[in-house]
């Protein structure tokens, strides 16, 4: 058994949960992120899928053909190699312009009244920090970014607000995420980028993946419909850094 | 040779399916596919097809131009007709240009597939023609009256009526198997003894993502947030409220409520066949029974279905329907035969 002492639990007998902790944490989505990349390094006969979460991996397999002891055999034998804490930066660097202007950003006097701050300092405050893509879920395209300042932390909305539009930079139960198409949520909206995480006619679709790290730059209102045009012929406009 | 299918009527939630989009769960993409897997298979093995529509309890009404085509249906008790005619509820048949087919809600079931021996000329998104409703991916949102699917038939000789016999068609009323967990730590003892008690009702409030179900609240331990984490098909999530739901084929990837208890593989046709108000109760196995019965309908699904000539009158149709519905026994006998 490694130090990392993950727990294994069925979800079903074709989806096994490898859980490292139940918090956000960028050391434990370090670890999930690392399993995730080594066990689909090894071309495994019967492994199927995996969804990283922020604490643990979701194993899809054929448990017919890969048995539920064989792998969990080669998870251990994989995570005995990993240091612990595990290396934390294991992707790519984005800088994803933000346009904070409250024509874009609906929610963002609301957001300033709630947290007693002028509105001016919300996108400084945003802009701020190394946002880690922890994971993907509720919809194509949709990442939850950690490393929201504790200044910008609030809680979801109890009830979901009207869809929001796509492009639309949020933030919510201290994190903060990129929407892609429109969903009613709970989040609350501080501005919009006219970059697209997911695009079916662009290959790769997805841009982002889990593990890579954000920073936000603000972009007046006219860049903003500038971009917009650049992104609508197709052209990438977020800049990465690649530490690989 | 081209051709097309027409949809002439289509209730909510008719949608065109194949095995499903997998391989990007990671990114936040649902794999959708058919929520009856055994009886979609029944359909497309029967006329070697890659993709069939899956029919609500709305019901459709379809034909074809261009060419006759080797089509077939299962899944269900649904009540099918051709030109008027009623049809065994699992069968292939050819679908002539002058045919039309109605296919309404029967006396079981909730998802009916139908199948054409055809490729169709829409594109793959990410290599899957399965519809996904609620992010729209897929070559075609739900399909409605006026729709036309075009297709390039395969070649196939004219093929009389035969019934499907396929034996994991067969509806039975015994318990749904569940695994507990992943989050079983998260309910009382009591609790989970309330989850097998209890006799669920499915909800009205069920549709391709969840089946809601009915019949008693069950409370956390712990309170009911969770960091979200991934979530599959079967998997019954209780929320803050305490009705559970099961996540069913449209379901998100991940997921932030306790998971209680899984339902196996081999079961998730069998509840996703269940109508609003069907009544049944939820049985706990161990991984060991959990991969018998996978195995059991793995190796059905291989061997396949056979299939029966119907006299030319359908006189008896309503007797032969009924002899196929005789369980599971029958297809573990046959598949220790076969052994």
């Amino acid at each position: 058994m490694s130090i990392h002492n993950p727990q294994f639990l069925n979800q079903g007998e074709a989806a096994l949960v490898v859980e490292f902790g139940d918090s956000v944490d960028p050391i434990i989505n370090a670890k999930v992120l690392f399993l995730e990349a080594a066990l689909n390094s090894i071309n495994l006969i019967g492994l199927e899928e995996t969804t990283p979460s922020y604490r643990s991996l979701l194993i899809y397999y054929e448990p017919l053909v890969l048995k539920r002891t064989l792998l969990i055999e080669i998870i251990e034998e994989i995570l005995a190699k990993l240091d612990n804490p595990p290396p934390l930066i294991s992707g790519r660097t984005w800088t994803i312009p933000c346009c904070y202007d409250l024509s874009l950003a609906e929610d963002l006097n609301e957001v300033a009244q709630i947290l007693s701050l002028p509105e001016e300092d919300i996108s400084s405050l945003h802009t701020q920090p190394k946002y880690r893509v922890y994971m993907y879920g509720f919809a194509p395209g949709w990442c939850y970014l950690g490393g929201l300042l504790q200044d910008l932390s609030l809680p979801r909305r109890l009830t979901p607000r009207a869809p929001t539009p796509e492009g639309a930079v949020m933030i919510g139960g201290g994190l903060s995420l990129i929407a892609t198409h429109p969903m009613p949520t709970g989040w609350y909206v501080i501005g919009r980028t006219p970059e697209r995480l997911f695009r079916l006619d662009r290959d790769p679709p997805f841009l982002l993946a889990p593990g890579d790290t954000i920073l936000f730059e603000k972009i007046t209102l006219k860049t903003f419909y500038d971009l917009e045009r650049c992104v609508k012929n197709g052209e990438i406009i977020a800049k990465m850094t690649d530490f690989k | 040779m081209r051709a097309e299918l027409l949809i002439h009527a289509a209730g909510p939630c008719v949608t065109l399916q194949d095995k499903g989009r997998y391989g990007y769960r990671r990114y936040g993409v649902t794999p959708a596919g058919p929520m009856d897997y055994p009886a979609y298979a029944a359909a497309t093995q029967a006329v070697n097809a890659n993709a069939a529509i899956e029919i609500s309890l709305g019901g459709a009404t379809l034909s074809c131009t261009g060419a006759p085509l080797t089509a077939a249906i299962a899944g269900g008790h649904f009540d099918c007709r051709l030109d008027g005619e009623k049809l065994p509820p699992a069968c292939r048949f050819m679908l002539t240009p002058e045919n039309t087919l109605t296919i309404r809600a029967g006396e079981k079931g909730s998802w009916c597939y139908f199948a054409i021996s055809a490729n169709l000329d829409d594109n793959k998104i990410l290599g899957s023609y399965a519809s996904h409703t609620r992010s729209g991916i897929g070559p075609h949102r739900p399909l409605t009256a006026g729709d036309r699917l075009l297709i390039t038939p395969n070649l196939s000789s004219d093929i009389e009526l035969e019934i499907i016999q396929a034996p994991w068609l067969s509806q039975n009323k015994k318990p749904i198997r569940v695994l507990l967990g992943p989050q079983q730590d998260y309910f009382s003892n009591q609790n989970l003894e309330r989850l097998v008690a209890t006799q669920w009702r499915i909800g009205a409030q069920s549709d391709r993502m969840a089946y809601t179900l009915e019949g008693a609240a069950l409370t956390h331990l712990r309170g009911h947030d969770l960091i979200s984490d991934g979530a599959t098909m079967g998997a019954i999530q209780i929320p803050g409220s305490g009705i559970p739901f099961v996540l069913m084929a449209d379901c998100q990837p991940t997921g932030g409520y306790p998971k209680i208890a899984t339902i196996i593989g081999a079961d998730l046709g069998r509840i996703a066949q269940y109508r609003p108000g069907e009544r049944f109760h939820f049985e706990v196995v161990t991984l060991e029974q959990a991969l018998e019965a996978r195995q059991l309908l793995c190796e059905a699904l291989s061997i396949g279905a056979s299939y029966a000539k119907l006299n030319s009158n359908f006189s008896n149709l309503d007797l032969l329907s009924h002899n196929l519905i005789d369980g599971v026994i029958s297809a573990s006998d046959e598949i220790t035969q076969a052994k």
